[in-house]
């Protein structure tokens, strides 16, 4: 087995967009200073809203456009009482993860007409960069040509808040207002506002985790698809800070291992291995990181 | 910050006012949370007064009823589990990992060491209940240690633990050439004696019962627990007082395992007697329990009753699915919104503090000028 065939190269980034994506969105709300653990529900909400609307439109550029406003929409629970009215963030996130575990189930039988896994010829999945003409190129052919145009934008996403963040007014001011919100305020900033914004956009990057996941990934839905990634991303979020390349590292160390699992699975190991590897792995990334935030004396929560 | 927060959430703060008052936020999230879901149901075409009247026949009718208390027992159980650890501040949301290897612990047991009459049933729940001890308290140093949230790590553990369970089901401990997900029969020494004609309902339910009860005296009328509480309002204030936190910290996380473990073990020897691979994870108790926990807003004496609550919801909610052909997952969505609106009434509380603090302070200022 080779690690560095293109293939594999290939499964990798499928693996981590998802992940990416929903981390982007913890991330930019762990630097304006809220604590954003409802990314499982929202990217869960974000896949099922994704193929509802693919289901209903028969476009999947329309199921991405609606999955992202719908679950932006869902991410306003969170905005309004974890920011407004100052509720736990933590119970609201509990609560909102259960909830798009109910909604979803319960909605698909309404939508859909299906329990369990949705999947119809009739639904719409994303195009293939390779159906946009890239298959010819070398390297890029084989890693992206099976990839929808949302792993390069993932990444592009990653590039493009990192610039945002250390190099605009606007995202000086984002961070300023997680490190110090008084100080900001006495400024004149409007803390709230900024806030708001940041969980919103959390809500769009993982509806657009959940689309990528749902039409990207595969063509179809199934109860509780998102499967642990959304915790995952928020364990990114802990492992990388507020620094976005560091995030998506960790995102990738997940991606890695379950395409790593995927293969042993194949290779004859037991499918419980493989479902347990990227879990056991970010785990140990985890740890790790904390042992040496306490050499560091930073630990992880203040991070 | 968020642990202040969840330390006033833990302490559950109406304690000044009536018995009446004090049940007031969990009667409004409930009664807020069946608004929400009346309207789900009126906007996806389904008849509540069909719905409602199948949920309640679900859960109580003649027959059913020994089901719910059947239900009510784990439930129960996986209540304490999140509870526990709460109290001091911490989330276990790894209830099904801890529940899982705990049921397998029981069976591998059951079925491998020939056991005496009564200890054939005890042994396997004791160590049922130190697996899940064990699983959970990996959590704590987790956190005082490496600084890692146990919501995070005790979830991440959970994912593996469910599928190490598997694993042992499905090869070393599986019947032999049915190719079932399932152990063998486990012998019938290491049934529960069962309470009444269905066997549904077994010693499990006595036993809980007075768990609960012990758990509810050490909370209120021990040093430790005070030491606990003390904990979960201000964890650095109670260093400083001398509780050693630490030390708690894992005591506190491994005592909710261990009776997430005694759970997995309760339903491996209820009926039908064999760990089936999903059995013990499927009926969601875990987050069923918790929504419960959060419903009574810190309270340990109100816990039963609100698990009651929620387990009527849950089995009534197959029920309504049976009679009246409304998916059951709605239930998941009446706990789910629940949770959601205990934490947003637990803020009005805190705004109306805020906004009478705000008044005292205007108050003397005025005095003073």
């Amino acid at each position: 087995m080779n690690i560095l065939e293109l293939t594999f190269v290939a499964s990798v980034l499928t693996a981590t967009t998802p992940v990416v994506l929903a981390a982007l969105g913890g991330l930019l709300c762990s630097v304006s200073g809220v604590f954003n653990m409802a990314l499982e529900g929202q990217m869960l909400w974000g896949a099922f809203t994704a193929v509802s609307f693919s289901h209903l439109t028969g476009s999947a550029w329309w199921g991405v456009a609606g999955g992202v406003a719908a679950t932006a929409l869902y991410s306003a629970v969170l905005s309004v009482l974890a920011v407004t009215f100052r509720a736990d963030p933590v119970v609201i996130a509990v609560g909102m993860n259960l909830l798009a575990l109910g909604l979803t189930a319960f909605l698909m039988r309404q939508i859909l007409g299906v329990g369990g896994t949705y999947t119809s010829p009739d639904l719409h999945g994303l195009p293939t960069l390779a159906g946009m003409g890239l298959d010819h190129v070398p390297v890029i052919g084989p890693v992206l040509g099976s990839q929808s145009p949302l792993v390069p934008a993932a990444f592009v996403l990653v590039a493009a808040t990192a610039w945002w963040l250390r190099r605009t007014r606007s995202g000086l001011r984002l961070r300023g207002i997680g490190q110090h919100p008084e100080a900001a305020e006495s400024l004149g900033l409007k803390v709230g506002a900024y806030r708001h914004g940041a969980v919103l956009a959390a809500g769009a990057l993982c509806g657009l985790a959940g689309a990528q996941l749902a039409l990207g990934n595969v063509t179809l839905f199934s109860e509780g698809m998102s499967a642990g990634r959304g915790w995952v991303a928020v364990v990114a979020v802990m492992l990388g800070g507020v620094r976005p390349l560091r995030v998506l590292s960790a995102c990738l160390l997940f991606g890695v291992a379950e395409a790593l699992g995927f293969r042993l699975q194949g290779a004859g190991l037991p499918q419980q291995l493989a479902d347990a590897a990227p879990y056991v792995i970010t785990l140990l990334a985890l740890i790790l990181a904390g042992a040496a935030g306490r050499r560091r004396r930073t630990p992880l929560e203040t991070a | 910050m968020s642990a202040v927060r969840l330390g006033s959430l833990a302490r559950g703060r109406a304690a000044a006012l009536g018995p009446l008052g004090r049940s007031a936020p969990a009667v409004l999230a409930v009664a807020g949370a069946l608004v929400v879901t009346t309207l789900v149901m009126l906007v996806v075409g389904v008849d509540p007064s069909d719905a409602y009247p199948a949920l309640i026949r679900g859960a109580v009718a003649d027959g059913n009823l020994e089901y719910t208390i059947g239900a009510f027992v784990p439930t129960l159980g996986m209540a304490l589990a999140f509870a526990i650890p709460l109290r001091t501040g911490e989330f276990n949301l790894g209830g099904d990992g801890q529940m899982a290897l705990g049921g397998v612990a029981a069976a591998a047991l059951a079925l491998r060491v020939p056991l005496p009459p009564g200890v054939a049933v005890a042994l396997p729940l004791v160590v049922a209940a130190l697996t899940g001890a064990v699983v959970a308290g990996i959590s704590a140093p987790l956190h005082t240690r490496f600084g890692i949230p146990a919501i995070v790590t005790t979830l991440l553990v959970s994912t593996p633990a469910v599928a190490l369970s598997s694993y042992l089901v499905r090869f070393p401990l599986a019947e032999p050439r049915t190719g079932i997900a399932e152990t063998p029969l486990l012998p019938d020494a290491a049934h529960l004696p069962a309470i009444g004609a269905s066997g549904y309902v077994t010693i499990g339910l006595p036993l809980i019962l007075l768990l609960t009860a012990g758990w509810i005296y050490v909370d209120r009328r021990t040093v430790a627990g005070y030491e606990i509480r003390a904990t979960g309002a201000n964890r650095e204030f109670a260093r400083y007082g001398g509780v050693r936190v630490d030390r708690l910290a894992v005591v506190t996380m491994a005592g909710g395992g261990a009776f997430a473990g005694l759970v997995g073990g309760l339903i491996v020897l209820g009926p039908p007697f064999r760990f089936v691979d999903g059995a013990l994870t499927a009926p969601g108790y875990t987050f069923t329990a918790i929504a419960a926990v959060l419903l009574a807003t810190g309270r340990p004496i109100a816990v039963p009753f609100t698990v009651a609550l929620m387990t009527i919801l849950q089995v009534g909610g197959e029920g309504m699915e049976r009679d009246a052909g409304v998916p059951s997952q709605l239930t998941q969505v009446i706990q789910g919104l629940v949770i959601v609106i205990v934490a947003a009434l637990a803020t009005t509380r805190v705004l109306r503090e805020r906004r009478a603090r705000r008044a005292q302070e205007i108050d003397v200022g005025e005095a003073n000028a």
